[in-house]
């Protein structure tokens, strides 16, 4: 084995650590201490004009409507179109899931496939589903006497359009995590339950929802963080229109740093949303610790 | 009779559900097929008049993207097999090797995962640029040359390696690293092409990293140029698809061949906890 007292296992990982560490921990750190700072474009060509700022750059955050407008835009995506996915996600699992499906390979597969596109590919081709005139979905809705709906040109309806288009994109990500939950619950839950005269409904309920309850606080916590790093959409689809209706905190993050180059400005927006989204896995994790304890 | 309502309901509800999943993508195809003009028909057309490779010519003759296919197929190939070796390496040492420190060094690395991306994104853009790396190459291969993610799933499978395995080809007296390279790679190599296809696939559709770092249009991968046309040929509606499908399809082939092992990835990160 190797030289000295060193465990070899050491050389294993050290090479990943060494990466992950410089190129991810070290900014991480780096992204706390600059947005302490002013640090913006003239500081971009001469670093000794840095001065610090304290919490000067949350401040303003606070104080910014067009943050505020992100962040509620941000919420409205993540509390709308976090449930609705995982929704849509659980109801094809149980669809693929039912004892009388046929074909399931196929349905998967299908229900899958948004999943593995590019969302700058899909986000192009929805935007002219989303036409007002000649797109396809106002067609679809017209047949039903709904419309025509101008979507990603009504503030009202551009978040809509963009949630719509991320369900469709992700629900078959947590639909297969939703099938290996469902196939892991023992079988002789449901025969118990049916021979103490148990309702299809009454098993969903009493059988089925509680033993996927790890499997939905991994979906759950999951779909959320990744909900809240909102960008490609709006960049491709509205550039964060109409009306800043669909401006989201990644986007804000991006046009402050790498836009304008305020890059203190950009490090504490980014700050901020991290807060947030550590804040609400901690509150998950320990709800649904309490729930399990019964 | 009951259950055969059922049949009906159950098989009804997938059917419409899994004609509105592939619309868009029917659609897409269909469009890039269509000459000048007819994309933007009312009321819109699902059916090609006339099929035509005018706008995959067009892409590639007059807007150069073969370039950006080529800048997309060789970064994601080199992330892919850096990023392999290191997760590979490291998911091993975790597994299999008691060092002081590991479990917490391992608990720290899987706290990290609730940290976006996006946190770390502006210090390492000033990062890079001092290092000259910005409009590199490098700066996009440089943040995926190891994940967490990775990590972990190599480290789950390779828990099951047995340690007599192990134990006996350090008897037969092959050195550590020899024993990684001929004997561990292999017996993990189920989860190493999950991994592969995993990594290849995250790479070719990440957006807002070579958004980033990448200014020179000769370097752009497939997504940013696909951004920057959308930004300047709204009008061709017929141009935009074709070049949504080449952005598209060489991953959903590689999805379709390889869904095996992809969704196997997804069950291994949701289900064990």
């Amino acid at each position: 084995m190797g030289r000295g007292r060193i465990d070899p296992g050491w050389g294993f990982v050290a090479p990943a650590l060494l990466a992950i560490g410089a190129f991810f921990f070290v900014p991480v750190v780096a992204s706390l201490l600059l947005s302490f700072t002013d640090f913006d474009v003239y500081a971009v060509a001469r670093p000794d004009r840095l001065r610090l700022v304290g919490l000067g750059n949350y401040a303003r955050l606070v104080a910014e409507p067009r943050f505020r407008t992100a962040l509620a835009n941000t919420a409205y995506f993540v509390i709308v179109g976090g449930p609705l996915s995982v929704a849509a996600s659980l109801g094809a699992a149980l669809l693929l899931e039912a004892k009388v499906a046929r074909w399931k390979g196929v349905f998967r597969t299908v229900f899958f496939l948004p999943v593995v596109t590019t969302l700058v590919a899909v986000a192009v081709v929805w935007r002219y589903l989303y036409h007002p005139r000649h797109g396809l979905l106002n067609l679809l809705l017209g047949v039903f006497g709904i419309g025509p709906i101008d979507w990603l040109g009504d503030p009202r309806w551009a978040m809509p359009a963009i949630i719509l288009l991320a369900v469709w994109k992700n629900f078959g990500f947590n639909m297969v995590i939703f099938i290996a939950g469902l196939q892991s619950i023992p079988e002789r839950l449901y025969e118990a339950a049916r021979m103490d005269g148990a309702s299809g409904w009454q098993q969903f309920r009493r059988v089925t929802l509680p033993m996927l309850a790890p499997t939905f606080l991994f979906v759950a916590v999951v779909t959320m963080i990744g909900y809240f790093q909102l960008f490609a959409e709006p960049y491709v689809m509205t550039q964060g229109g109409p009306a800043n209706s669909t401006l989201s905190v990644v986007l804000l993050m991006y046009e402050e740093g790498f836009r304008w180059w305020n890059m203190g400005y950009g490090a504490a927006v980014a700050f901020v949303l991290f807060a947030i989204i550590l804040l609400l896995t901690l509150v998950q994790l320990r709800l649904r610790a309490r729930e399990a304890i019964p | 009779m009951r259950r055969r309502v059922q049949t009906f309901a159950v098989h009804g509800v997938l059917v419409v559900a899994a004609a509105l999943t592939v619309l868009p993508l029917v659609w897409m195809v269909a469009a890039s097929l269509m000459p000048t003009g007819e994309a933007s028909a009312v009321p819109p057309r699902l059916v090609p008049s006339a099929a035509t490779l005018d706008h995959y010519r067009a892409l590639f003759a007059r807007l150069h993207l073969t370039r950006a296919l080529l800048n997309s197929a060789g970064l994601a190939t080199a992330v892919t097999l850096v990023s392999l070796f290191l997760n590979s390496m490291a998911g091993y040492g975790f597994a299999k090797f008691r060092f002081a420190g590991r479990d917490r060094l391992f608990r720290v690395l899987l706290g990290a995962l609730v940290i976006p991306a996006q946190v770390a994104m502006l210090p390492l853009f000033l990062i890079l640029r001092a290092l000259g790396a910005i409009d590199t190459y490098w700066a996009v291969v440089v943040p995926g040359m190891a994940s967490v993610f990775g990590i972990f799933l190599v480290r789950q499978y390779a828990l099951g390696i047995p340690d007599s395995v192990l134990d006996a080809a350090r008897v037969d007296g092959a050195g550590e690293f020899r024993i990684y390279r001929s004997l561990v790679l292999f017996l993990c190599a189920p989860v190493l092409i999950t991994l592969a296809v995993f990594t290849f696939m995250g790479t070719w559709n990440d957006f807002m990293w070579p958004l980033i770092v990448l200014a020179d249009d000769r370097l752009y991968t497939l997504p940013v140029a696909l951004a920057n046309l959308a930004g300047e040929h709204v009008q061709d509606t017929e141009l935009m698809m074709a070049g949504a499908v080449l952005t598209v399809l060489p991953v959903m082939l590689l999805f379709v061949f390889l869904q095996r092992y992809y969704v196997a990835g997804i069950m291994s990160g949701g289900v064990k906890e």
